[in-house]
C-alpha cells in the first residue's frame, strides 16, 4: 500500500469527513449521522489494519448493492494514495467474484469510474494539500448535455400531459382483497370495541378489506440516434410521469441502459438536468432493444415488475439486435405479470407498417401499441390507459 | 469481542462467512444496529440468523414477512375469543374493561415477544421487501426505539434489545430511512474455496475429489443463463443426493447426474435449457 501524504488535515475525524464528502461526490446517500457511525465502527476494531478498516466502514457506509459493489474501489480511490492500489493485485480480501459484479454494475451507475471522482462537485474534498484526489476529469467531450435538447414549453406541455397520463393509470388501482376466497375478514379488534358499549354484544359489525394499491409504471426510454428529434419531448413527458406518484421507474436505453430515475427526482431541476446529462453518456447512438431489456429483466425487473406494474416503452422499433432477442426477453418480461405498451413515434407516420424487424417481433407481446409523434397523440392515449 | 471471534463462532455452527460478513455481524453487535443482509435467494441469508443465534445460545425469533403482514400478525393482537367469553362471564360486573385490556388477553407476535425476552434474543425479520411499504414505518418506530405502544395498555420498552438481522431479496427497493438505520452487508455467491469449505461442514462423508467437482459443477452451473440460480442450499442437496446415490466421481455417471439435477434446476425451463450434454460438458470441465 502507497503511504498517502497529507499536508493539511491529519486528524482521524477530519480525515473521515472528507472521506464521507468524496463518499457522497461518488452518490452514496450519507447523512450527518452517518460519520458518526463511522467513527463508532472504527472504534470497536483494531484501527491497524487497512483490510479491517475497509470491512467496517463498507458495512456501516454503503446500504444497496450497488454501493456494496463499488465500495471497495472508492476506498482504495481516497486513502490509497491517488488510486495507486491496482485493483487487480492489492487487496486480499477483495474477492474476485465482488470485483466482478463491480464491472457489470458501473455500466448501470451514472457517476462514471467510480476511482475518480466527478471534478464538477469536488469542492468539499481536500484539494490543497500534497494529499491530492484522484481528479481525473473524466471525458466531457463524450457527454452530450440535455439542457440543449429541452425547451421551456416543449417541456411544460410534455410534463402537463404525463401528469394526466400518470394519473389515468393510477386511478385504476388493483381492487385485490386480502384472503379474498374467505370472504370479507372481521376486524375483531373493532368489534369487541363496540360491543363494550352494547353490554359484550356484538351488534355492530366491522370488516377489514385491503386498501387501494396504485399501479406501478416503468417506462423505458430509447434516446438512440434514430429518436433524437423527439428525445427532448420524451424525458420532459418522462419527468412529468415522475412527478404524478412515487412509485414511478424510468430508464434510458441507446447501447446501454441506464436508471434515470434517482436523477429524474431531484428536487433541484437544474441538478437533475446535470446529472440526466452524465448519464446519458451515449446519447444519439445506436440501439440496442433487446439486449437492454435483457439487463433490465436481469437487473431490475425482479425488484421493480410485478402483476400491478404497467412497463412504457417509448422507441421506434429500430433495433440493431436480432428480433428474436427482443421477443424472447419481451416474452420473459411478460411472464412478471405486467402489462407492456409500447409508444412508437413512427407510428402516427401515413402509411406506417410495423414492418422493423424489431417492432413486428415484438408486437405478439404489447397490450397496446400506440402513436406518439406529438404531444396530441400523447394526450390522445388517456382514454386507452384508463382501460388498461 | 473480535471480528475474528465472530467469524470463527459462526465457523463453529457450520456457517462459513466471508471477512465482509463478518464483520458487518461484528458491528451490528457492537454498535446494536440491525443488520440487512440482501443477496439472491439461496446464499444463506436466513441462515446467518440461525447460527448467530446458535452461537450466543439464545432464542431465535422470526417474522416471515409477506404481502398484506400488519401489526395484528406482526406486533400483537388481542385474544378476541378470551375476551368475549369474559365479556359474558362478567356479566354485569363494574370493572370488566379493565380486565379486559390487560397482559392476560394479549398475544405477542414476534416483534413485542422479541423486546420482552430476559435474554437479547436474535429477531430475524426474513423477507421485509415482501411486506408492504406501510409496514416498513411500524418497523422503523421499532428499531428505532425499541418500545412498542399498545394504546389500551401503554409503551412496552425493551427490556433487552434483540439482535435485529433483517433479510430481502429484492423484491421491492427498501426506503432510505430504513437502510439508513441498518449496518449493511451484500451476500454474494461463495467463491469456490468458501462453498468447499461449507460443504465440508454440512456433509463431511463426502470425499475430497467428489466434493471438488460438485462445487466446480454448481459454480460452473451458475454461470449457465438460468432462470433459478442454485443457491447454496441446493449445492448440499445436490451432494447429499449424490452421497444417497453412491456417486464416487461425477463423469462417469451420466444417468445419475442428470437425476441428481432435480435438487439444483428448479424451473422446467432450466431443466430443458442444460440437457445432458451441458450437464457432461459442465462435469467434464469440473473433474
Amino acid at each position: 500500500m502507497a503511504a498517502t501524504r497529507f499536508a493539511s488535515r491529519t486528524t482521524l475525524p477530519d480525515r473521515m469527513a472528507d472521506f464521507a464528502a468524496h463518499l457522497r461526490d461518488n452518490g452514496f446517500a450519507l447523512g450527518v449521522a452517518d460519520l458518526g457511525l463511522a467513527l463508532a465502527a472504527l472504534a470497536t476494531i483494531a484501527t491497524s489494519d487497512a483490510d479491517q478498516i475497509r470491512a467496517a466502514l463498507k458495512a456501516v457506509l454503503a446500504r444497496n448493492a450497488e454501493d456494496h459493489a463499488r465500495f471497495d474501489a472508492v476506498f482504495a480511490a481516497f486513502w490509497h494514495n491517488a488510486g495507486a492500489a491496482p485493483r487487480g493485485a492489492a487487496k486480499a480480501g477483495t474477492h474476485p467474484r465482488q470485483r466482478s459484479q463491480l464491472a457489470q454494475d458501473q455500466h448501470g451507475t451514472g457517476t462514471g469510474r467510480a476511482d475518480q471522482p466527478d471534478q464538477g462537485t469536488g469542492g468539499a474534498v481536500d484539494h490543497t494539500g500534497t494529499g491530492r484526489l484522484t481528479g481525473a476529469r473524466t471525458a466531457n467531450l463524450m457527454r452530450v448535455d440535455l439542457r440543449d435538447c429541452v425547451s421551456p414549453q416543449d417541456m411544460a406541455a410534455a410534463l402537463e400531459t404525463a401528469t394526466r397520463l400518470a394519473r389515468a393509470i393510477r386511478d385504476r388501482r388493483s381492487r385485490r382483497q386480502r384472503m379474498a376466497h374467505q370472504g370479507t375478514p372481521l376486524d375483531m379488534r373493532r368489534i369487541i370495541r363496540k360491543s363494550l358499549g352494547t353490554g359484550g354484544e356484538p351488534l355492530h359489525l366491522s370488516w377489514r378489506k385491503r386498501p387501494d394499491r396504485p399501479v406501478r409504471l416503468v417506462a423505458l426510454c430509447d434516446v438512440s440516434g434514430s429518436m433524437t428529434v423527439y428525445a427532448r419531448v420524451f424525458l420532459a413527458f418522462l419527468k412529468g410521469l415522475m412527478a404524478a406518484d412515487l412509485h414511478t421507474d424510468a430508464y434510458l436505453f441507446h447501447t446501454r441502459l441506464v436508471r434515470i430515475t434517482d436523477a429524474l427526482r431531484d428536487p433541484d431541476a437544474l441538478r437533475a438536468v446535470n446529472r440526466l446529462s452524465l448519464l446519458a453518456q451515449g446519447f444519439g447512438g445506436g440501439t440496442r432493444i433487446g439486449a437492454n431489456l435483457a439487463t433490465f429483466n436481469a437487473q431490475y425487473a425482479k425488484r421493480l415488475v410485478s402483476g400491478r406494474s404497467v412497463v412504457m416503452i417509448l422507441s421506434d422499433g429500430f433495433d440493431t439486435d436480432p428480433p428474436q432477442v427482443l421477443a424472447a426477453e419481451l416474452a420473459r418480461l411478460k411472464q412478471r405479470g405486467c402489462r407492456i405498451i409500447w409508444l412508437n413515434p413512427l407510428k402516427g407516420w401515413a402509411g406506417y407498417a410495423p414492418i422493423a424487424a424489431g417492432m413486428a417481433a415484438a408486437l405478439p407481446h404489447l397490450d397496446l401499441f400506440a402513436a406518439a409523434h406529438t404531444l396530441e397523440s400523447l394526450a390522445a392515449l388517456e382514454p386507452a390507459f384508463a382501460q388498461l | 469481542m473480535d471480528w475474528r471471534e465472530v467469524q470463527a463462532g459462526l465457523g463453529a455452527q457450520g456457517y462459513v462467512a466471508g471477512d465482509d460478513l463478518a464483520m458487518a455481524v461484528h458491528l451490528a453487535l457492537m454498535l446494536e444496529r440491525p443488520l440487512l443482509l440482501e443477496g439472491a435467494a439461496g446464499v444463506g441469508k436466513t441462515q446467518v440468523a440461525q447460527s448467530l443465534a446458535a452461537m450466543r445460545g439464545t432464542r431465535l425469533i422470526r417474522l416471515q414477512c409477506y404481502e398484506g403482514l400488519d401489526a395484528s400478525h406482526a406486533i400483537y393482537e388481542w385474544n378476541y375469543q378470551r375476551q368475549l367469553l369474559a365479556i359474558r362471564a362478567a356479566g354485569d360486573g363494574p370493572d370488566v374493561e379493565d380486565r379486559l385490556f390487560s397482559e392476560r388477553y394479549l398475544l405477542a407476535r414476534p416483534l413485542l415477544e422479541a423486546i420482552r425476552q430476559p435474554v437479547a434474543p436474535v429477531l430475524l425479520i426474513d423477507e421485509v421487501d415482501r411486506a408492504d411499504e406501510e409496514f416498513e414505518a411500524y418497523l422503523l418506530e421499532i428499531l428505532s426505539e425499541y418500545q412498542i405502544t399498545i394504546p389500551e395498555l401503554g409503551t412496552i420498552t425493551a427490556v433487552t434489545k434483540p439482535i435485529v438481522i433483517l433479510t430481502a431479496n429484492g423484491t421491492r427497493d427498501l426506503s432510505d430511512a430504513l437502510r439508513r438505520r441498518c449496518i449493511y452487508s451484500f451476500v454474494d455467491f461463495p467463491d469456490r474455496a468458501t462453498e468447499l469449505a461449507i460443504l465440508a461442514a454440512h456433509q463431511p462423508g463426502i470425499g475430497a475429489v467428489l466434493a471438488g467437482q460438485i462445487v466446480a459443477f454448481v459454480q460452473g452451473l451458475r454461470r449457465e443463463d438460468l432462470q433459478k440460480v442454485p443457491g447454496v442450499a441446493e449445492t448440499l442437496d445436490f451432494a447429499a443426493a449424490l452421497a444417497g446415490l453412491g456417486i464416487n466421481d461425477l463423469t462417469i455417471e451420466p444417468v445419475a447426474l442428470q437425476a441428481g439435477l432435480v435438487t439444483l434446476l428448479k424451473t422446467q425451463g432450466d431443466r430443458a435449457a442444460i440437457t445432458t450434454e451441458v450437464a457432461q460438458r459442465l462435469a467434464g470441465k469440473a473433474a
